[in-house]
């Protein structure tokens, strides 16, 4: 045969094919239009069939619900571009997620013992939860502290609480995540000069700052500075961090927060992802090559009850982002394509009534993270509406993430999911969404605007009264609040009780500290973190000057605040 | 509903550090639909921040929302100062993330009832309602 008529017959067998295909589609439409009136007999039960984010589901996907064209443009294979079936080629097969439970309470001698009853019992990494004022930038001794001090996670006013905290945890082999926004670049400062003090330097820290001032404004709440000198702190993180710390990541690029305060799957995707290539466009504006610091970027979302949309909102993400960074932003480095993540459990799903039923749903959840091809997970504890978790109820928490990687099989194989009609036409529809909302955003001219009017919080708001109407009216079931509530009104469980002697014990450190520190050290470090402030110039530098002669949190927050100003929040309901 | 004169007045308020502002939202805009003429204070405020708005606004209730474990320094707090600025006719109540110990600790001590996570918002409407039925008749 000449090659002419060799393509000739491989091009008429193609058409053969296309024309078998096309015949096969045809007769799917026919059986199932067919098969649409059969189950009209059968009237549906009187529920909502669409997801808490108010998606409507059908009653069947096939075939004909694929849309993404190809598989290998949709798809690909795991650790390979858009990365949909997991950010690497052997996911759990060679390394499970990080079970990483959040956690921080009182004073840090407390908290460090947690963390070590944490890892005696297996966990592979330690998450910190900061007290309010922590996270608001105040001293425990503030009185704007009064009341807070140690309540709702660890105090850390200074390098001193700082040291403490991680007495006898080596750093250099634990990987450490702070959940720190407003004041994170001080406390990431405390952190590397603690792990100093130990003898380990930058290079070797691995662990995440949460660091993502966008999404506070948005849901959370705990800013300190206005938008532009705190966007400016975290490209200075970033910069920092690929010279010197190239192994940590210098913020979590959040979706869990603005999840939990109301938005939808949709929301949460397309407004974390917005928030990411915000900080992308910031740090090339500043000049930083683009595959300097992506690799390094990480994200955060939040698990909630839908199954499957959960599981398909993940390997959106994964898609989405990889396809932007390389094809917009022009990243080379496939690191720079790859996005990898935290989860956490939905809180705002957990009951006070009938909390033990919080189990079932935080097991569910984290499956779905599983089955999102997470690389770390928190799994909520069952009390956590009614007060801090007890050491019993984190266990329990902790032991459902390893029955869950051990026992139950879904980590044999990578994305065992794959190519389900339903769940590949729930990923292509996420991404849409995400895709249209990136649009709205852009129509403002960028997150920041969008703030400042006030958009995201009011999206948001609406989202979450939506889902209040729909659980009051009894439309949307919550098990053992609006519908099987016997037994909803016995509590009987033990909840952890916080000693209310942390603040004088906090305080007390306090003065000791600010007796036996440098009084000329603190002046001179904070008057030139100062002068940087206002001259310019990368900041993380004179933050650890300061850490290193025992400044507190508020002296280094108001150092900045005198150049930088405070944000003030648009009040509206 | 009552034969209402004059409208039942709220502030809807965020004591302390804490940001968690989802159920502030939910609830202020759920007594509006109701009815009520709400004020919302924003995050962050101080006791005395919202005992001046209390008295500025001429409010007949303090709803407050915490969820950062501080609350049994805050409602007594901004309890203490209402009566002090000679508002001891403000109703305050609340809710959040309360052990049910601390619930019934606070509601010995003049506080008005506190609901959890979950209560329906007509529960919160009706109680306020019942509330100020019963200041009107008394």
């Amino acid at each position: 045969m000449s090659t002419i008529e060799k393509d000739a017959s491989a091009s008429s067998e193609l058409l053969a094919l296309l024309r078998e295909q096309e015949d096969e589609l045809s007769e799917l439409k026919e059986r199932l239009s067919r098969w649409e009136q059969s189950c009209a007999d059968a009237p549906e039960r009187e529920i909502l069939f669409s997801t808490v984010s108010g998606r409507e589901i059908k009653p069947l996907y096939t075939l004909l619900d694929r849309t993404a064209s190809q598989y290998q443009d949709a798809l690909g294979l795991p650790g390979e571009y858009p990365f949909t079936r997991g950010p690497y080629s052997t996911m759990y097969r060679t390394r499970l997620w990080t079970m990483r439970q959040f956690a921080g309470f009182g004073t840090a001698e407390e908290t460090n013992e947690r963390y070590k009853y944490l890892l005696r019992q297996g966990q592979t990494g330690l998450s910190v939860a900061f007290d309010f004022p922590t996270l608001m930038g105040f001293d425990s001794d503030h009185p704007r502290s009064l009341g807070e001090v140690g309540v709702c996670g660890v105090a850390i006013s200074s390098l001193h609480d700082m040291e403490r905290l991680f007495d006898g945890i080596p750093l250099d082999e634990v990987s450490v995540s702070m959940t720190i926004n407003g004041p994170a670049i001080i406390l990431f400062c405390f952190y590397v000069v603690a792990a100093e003090k130990q003898g380990i330097s930058p290079g070797v820290l691995r662990g995440t700052v949460q660091n993502d001032i966008l999404k506070e404004y948005q849901a959370q709440h705990a800013w300190i500075f206005p938008p532009e000198p705190a966007l400016r702190c975290i490209i200075d993180m970033f910069e920092w961090c690929s010279e010197n710390a190239p192994k940590y990541n210098p913020i979590s690029i959040s979706g869990y927060h603005i999840r939990e305060a109301g938005a939808t799957a949709a929301q949460e995707l397309a407004f974390t992802l917005r928030n990411g290539f915000e900080y992308v466009e910031r740090a090339i504006a500043r000049g930083l090559d683009v595959d300097s610091f992506s690799p390094r970027l990480s994200f955060f979302f939040d698990v909630h009850n839908d199954f499957f949309e959960e599981i398909a909102k993940f390997r959106a993400a994964r898609r989405i982002w990889s396809r932007v960074m390389r094809e917009k932003y022009r990243a080379k480095n496939p690191e720079s394509w790859r996005l990898r993540t935290h989860a956490q459990t939905a809180g705002v799903t957990l009951t006070a009534q009938q909390p033990e039923n919080n189990i079932v749903r935080v097991a569910y959840q984290a499956m779905a993270a599983a089955l999102g091809g997470t690389q770390s997970l928190h799994t909520n504890s069952m009390d956590e509406t009614l007060a801090l978790p007890t050491e019993k109820s984190v266990r329990t928490a902790l032991r459902t993430q390893q029955v869950l990687a051990f026992e139950s099989g879904v980590t044999n194989t990578i994305d065992p999911l794959a190519g389900s009609y339903f769940l590949e036409a729930l990923t292509d529809e996420l991404e849409r969404d995400a895709l249209a909302i990136f649009d709205e955003i852009d129509c403002f001219g960028g997150v920041v605007p969008a703030i400042e009017e006030g958009w995201f919080q009011r999206e948001i708001a609406m989202s979450a009264m939506l889902q209040q109407r729909e659980v009051e009216a009894g439309d949307r079931v919550v098990v053992g609040v609006n519908h099987f509530t016997e037994g909803s009104e016995e509590v009987e469980i033990e909840t952890l009780h916080i000693d209310s002697g942390i603040e004088e014990s906090q305080v007390a450190q306090m003065v000791e500290l600010r007796a036996r520190r440098d009084p000329e050290a603190v002046e001179r470090t904070l008057r030139e973190l100062r002068e940087s402030s206002r001259t310019g110039g990368n900041l993380v530098p004179r933050i650890l000057e300061c850490a290193r002669a025992y400044c507190t949190l508020y002296e280094i927050r108001r150092a900045m605040e005198d150049v930088f100003d405070s944000y003030k929040e648009p009040v509206f309901f | 509903m009552q034969g209402i004169d004059r409208k039942i007045r709220v502030l809807v308020a965020k004591p302390g550090l804490d940001g968690h502002d989802r159920g502030a939202k939910v609830i202020a805009s759920a007594l509006r639909d109701a009815g009520f003429e709400v004020i919302y204070t924003g995050l962050h405020q101080t006791p005395e921040m919202i005992v001046n708005a209390a008295v500025q606004e001429d409010v007949h209730i303090v709803a407050m929302s915490i969820l950062s474990g501080a609350h049994m320094t805050l409602f007594p707090k901004v309890r203490e100062l209402l009566d002090g600025a000679g508002a001891n006719h403000i109703l305050l109540t609340g809710g959040g993330i309360i052990p049910v110990e601390d619930i019934e600790d606070l509601e010995s001590r003049g506080i008005g009832r506190l609901f959890g996570p979950g209560t329906p918002t007509t529960e919160i409407i009706d109680y306020i309602q019942d509330w100020f039925g019963g200041q009107e008749t008394s």
